[in-house]
């Protein structure tokens, strides 16, 4: 069964970037274009992974960690989170590390980067 | 097919690259020759092969050599590359090293072939984050590659975005690296834990104080003619501890390549040298 990716960010070109890469590597792809969107498809659904942008209108990604760190999945294991995003200062890394955040992604991004950061956190 | 330049050009090229390094151009390699040495041309006020090579017979230049059998080099590496490889290093292969070595309470790693040297680091890392398994041990690593330049910047210890995010979770990098205007660099106590070295495998003897117990040969011996790369992996054995293990690229093996090593009845896609199996078997 194919791996499910949700991809959060509010642009659309990013989100079309990101879905040709994922549905490449055969990923069932998702997407949101704010934290608020993310929030209540996971509050539905329960992706492998989660592909999140930091700013974001509505609710940016820091806000949506922080929410999604309050939702049960039950039994099943919870979603790797994912940052995708160009606030690249260490002080944001370590902030969404601490916040919950799997694996960080900086922008610009390639394939092979997306790759390798989805290995990592074991969905790739 | 080739460039625009001359065949003997091309030939020159080749020719230059082998007697400094041992390694050879595959006919896949030898299209992207132009396009690898346009920087080196350009650095050089050079404005085409012929003239390259033209210089390169003339001139006494030694710095126009170095540069040009640098870009000729493939010099592509990144942290971790293939993670189940180090996992099974990170637990297996040390753990039999610390028994073997028990008494002598040593460690020693070699590189060969280390390019920029985020394999080293991801050694280094990896030991580092052992501190109390290896408490009292001496720690040896070592990396040395051919190219002048990627041996420099291993030394340096700065990646670019695209570097460091290749292969390295994130935790380690925030642990590991500071972020500089230049990029991202390797702190100093990882730094120290290294020595770099600019070296020939084909030719000098790595500065090894102890056999290695651990050798990383991985994506090299493949751009070696074959004659080379039995001469590579006698090298490789002459510097090996009896019980090492060697790591090699997940497209290269040693069958039918050498008689040196064996694959590891251990560690799958390790091997060890040849002669200590046999002991083990007639034990």
């Amino acid at each position: 069964m194919s791996k499910s990716c949700l991809v959060v960010d509010d642009s659309k070109v990013i989100r079309k970037v990101a879905r040709h890469i994922l549905e490449s590597m055969a990923f069932a792809v998702e997407e949101a274009a704010d934290g608020q969107e993310a929030l209540t498809f996971c509050r539905a659904n329960r992706p492998d992974v989660i592909l999140l942008d930091w700013n974001m209108p509505v609710m940016s990604g820091m806000e949506f960690l922080g929410a999604f760190n309050d939702l049960d999945f039950g039994h099943d294991e919870r979603p790797r989170v994912v940052f995708c995003t160009t606030e690249n200062s260490i002080d944001h890394i370590r902030a969404a590390i601490e916040a919950g955040a799997d694996e960080y992604v900086m922008k610009p991004f390639d394939r092979e980067t997306l790759e390798g950061k989805l290995q990592l956190v074991g969905v790739a | 097919m080739m460039g625009s330049a001359s065949e003997s050009a091309y030939r020159v090229l080749m020719g230059v690259l082998e007697s400094r390094t041992g390694q050879s151009l595959s006919p896949n390699r030898i299209w992207r020759i132009e396009m690898s040495l346009k920087p080196v041309m350009q650095r050089h006020g050079i404005a085409d092969l012929d003239a390259l090579v033209a210089a390169l017979v003339t001139s006494t230049s030694r710095q126009l050599l170095d540069d040009t059998v640098d870009a000729m080099l493939n010099n592509e590496t990144f942290f971790y590359r293939e993670h189940s490889v180090f996992d099974d290093i990170a637990t297996k292969a040390l753990e039999h090293i610390r028994e073997v070595n028990a008494l002598s309470r040593r460690l020693t790693i070699w590189h060969c072939g280390v390019s920029t040297g985020q394999e080293a680091y991801s050694m280094a890392m990896l030991l580092a984050e052992q501190a109390e398994r290896w408490a009292g041990w001496q720690i040896q690593i070592i990396g040395t590659d051919v190219s002048y330049h990627a041996i420099s910047r291993a030394r340096v210890g700065i990646y670019s975005q695209f570097e460091i995010q290749r292969g390295l979770p994130v935790q380690r990098m925030v642990r590991w690296f500071d972020q500089t205007e230049a990029g991202w660099l390797a702190k100093a106590d990882l730094r120290r834990r290294i020595e770099f070295s600019v070296q020939n495998m084909l030719v000098d003897r790595p500065p090894l104080t102890h056999p290695a117990d651990l050798i990383f040969c991985r994506n090299l011996l493949l751009y070696f003619a074959a004659p080379m790369r039995l001469k590579a992996f006698a090298r490789l054995r002459a510097v090996a501890a009896p019980q090492s293990f060697l790591v090699l690229g997940a497209g290269e093996t040693v069958l039918g390549q050498t008689d040196q090593f064996v694959a590891s009845p251990r560690l799958r896609g390790l091997y060890e040298p040849a002669d200590q199996q046999v002991r083990r078997v007639a034990a």
